[in-house]
């Protein structure tokens, strides 16, 4: 059973989950890529292995972490390894099925920038930088993209070169001595998008009920390629929204404050 | 040989005005306590390392005493931005400070070959990104063996490692369970560590495999219930995340900043963490 009472952001985290199986090894991302696994975890992928870069293996916490390194997501791991032992072995190692990410700003070609907005060395934004995904994207066997779509993240060029994804399209990633598919799926709050088999460059595959062609483009600074074959996204189902929306609920009471009041 | 000090003496004894220092802890058992020991010693022209720079970097930068800051992922996890980094970098407020910027991945192995006693960890990273254009000690190399091209980073081998573990036995042996990150690498790394503990006990009472840094591999240690916070310690207390939530806007005004800092770091001593786990504590 399927319903049309859902938002654009509750729509990107259950596409976003439907792409990941029970066979899955997952390395996740904190925010929209951590809530997208966890819901497949929760409905159709139970046994899916998610691991987050704080060293914690098969993690099954009960609310979203805040950080990727929350005392929930050690407590329920299979084992907890140091973060030089995750970063080497298990990353490097190709123990991972599926890199998971969001991003600040994103290109055509699924590149990612999350450093800095503007000039690296006088920037008009200073952002995290690249963490883990640098090396996730390179050794991770496919990256899966999660972000919402705006022009100002959606640009014709990227600011800093973070993260590398399909590069100039075509071989690049080839020609760069990188043997993994790199980013094979990106899932918006409006659409799904994959890379054209030849060329690289993210193409729209699934509009979500109720987007438009036009919609899309207005959130991309490039123009926008459309599938000949394009889709629409199944609507959430009942389980998953009631499956998200207890998940968040949960969330949101324990980040207000996990503080026991004594007298 | 493990000495057990004071927090305020132990800072005293082994950090000075210019040194390389590492305050490690990947989200878990991050060592506020210390962190804010330096900032009321008022020790300055650090270069400071960190694969997530969290409060406490945001802490010492806004506060001017460092130099040169080392990192991987500068954020408020799962909040947004460290704000006085930002102005740091951004506005050169309170002063400019260089950056050197590395990926997790690449931190993670550069401890590791600190410890190892190696001058340069290598590793398959860095492939295709724009980080080596702008910091100069990325470098490539081949497999002498395969001819695989690699990178290779500088080694951390810092003057003095700060972290924060469990508990300590009377002899100084400390125990970190958990999300145990980096920290075993960095002390190992260190010319000198100070380690902050929740309690020293007769025995640690652990298993053959735990991850346990022997009384000879430390210089001191630090009774400091509480240390972490807002950071947590497994088994003690959770993680504040309202207080992660909280500091964004605190730290986004210079003066909100400033009087905190004064109110709850400079007028203060390692005793007040005690009170901020008050509630926090784990009863199971």
């Amino acid at each position: 059973m399927t319903t049309r009472d859902f938002t654009p952001d509750e729509m990107m985290a259950i596409a976003a989950s439907r792409a990941l199986s029970n066979t899955d090894v997952c390395f996740v991302g904190i925010g929209p890529p951590s809530a997208a696994c966890n819901i497949a975890r929760l409905t159709h992928a139970p046994d899916i292995t998610l691991i987050y870069e704080s060293g914690t293996i098969g993690t099954a916490p009960d609310v979203l972490p805040l950080s990727i390194g929350d005392g929930e997501l050690c407590d329920t791991a299979l084992t907890t390894v140091s973060v030089t032992e995750m970063f080497r072995y298990w990353l490097q190692g190709g123990k991972i099925t599926v890199g998971f990410l969001g991003a600040a700003q994103i290109d055509r070609f699924a590149n990612i920038n999350t450093t800095v907005v503007g000039d690296y060395d006088n920037p008009t934004v200073r952002l995290p930088g690249g963490g883990g995904a640098p090396e996730i994207c390179s050794s991770s066997q496919e990256i899966y993209i999660t972000m919402k779509q705006s022009k100002r993240g959606f640009v014709e060029k990227l600011d800093f070169f973070t993260s590398f994804g399909h590069g100039e399209g075509g071989d690049h990633r080839s020609r760069m001595g990188i043997t993994t598919k790199g980013p094979t799926l990106l899932i918006t709050d409006l659409a799904i998008w994959k890379p054209d088999p030849v060329t690289k460059e993210m193409t729209v595959v699934s509009l979500h009920p109720g987007t438009t062609k036009e919609r899309v483009q207005q959130t991309v600074s490039w123009a926008v390629r459309f599938s000949d074959d394009l889709q629409e996204t199944p609507a959430p189902t009942e389980e998953e929204l009631s499956v998200l929306r207890a998940l968040k609920a949960r969330t949101a009471a324990a980040h207000a404050g996990n503080r026991v009041e004594t007298a | 040989m493990a000495e057990f000090l004071s927090l305020k003496d132990a800072v005293k004894k082994y950090l000075k005005s210019g040194d390389t220092a590492a305050f490690e802890g990947f989200t878990h058992l991050i060592p506020h306590a210390a962190a804010h020991e330096v900032i009321r010693q008022g020790i300055d022209e650090l270069t400071v390392i960190r694969m997530t720079p969290d409060l406490i970097y945001d802490q010492l930068i806004g506060m001017g005493l460092v130099r040169k800051l080392i990192f991987s992922y500068a954020g408020n996890p799962g909040v947004g931005l460290l704000r006085r980094v930002r102005d740091s970098i951004e506005n050169s407020w309170p002063r400019s400070i260089e950056i050197e910027e590395h990926s997790h991945a690449a931190l993670a192995n550069a401890y590791e070959a600190g410890a190892a006693g190696l001058p340069c960890a290598v590793f398959r990273g860095y492939m295709g990104t724009e980080l080596q254009r702008v910091n100069p000690n990325i470098k490539k190399i081949n497999c002498p063996f395969t001819g695989e091209e690699l990178a290779a980073v500088p080694s951390i081998r810092p003057d003095v490692a700060f972290i924060h573990a469990l508990k300590a036995d009377r002899k100084g042996n400390v125990l970190i369970e958990g999300i145990v990150g980096v920290q075993k690498e960095a002390v190992l790394a260190a010319k000198h560590s100070i380690v902050t503990v929740e309690e020293v006990v007769d025995e640690l009472d652990t298993h053959m495999n735990a991850c346990i840094l022997p009384h000879w591999t430390v210089s001191a240690i630090c009774e400091v219930r509480g240390g972490a916070h807002p950071s947590y310690a497994q088994g003690y207390y959770g993680r504040d995340n309202k207080t992660y939530i909280d500091w964004d806007p605190i730290a986004a005004d210079r003066e909100a900043f400033q009087a905190w800092m004064e109110e709850h770091v400079l007028k203060q001593g390692p005793e007040v963490f005690a009170d901020r786990i008050k509630g926090l504590e784990v009863t199971s």
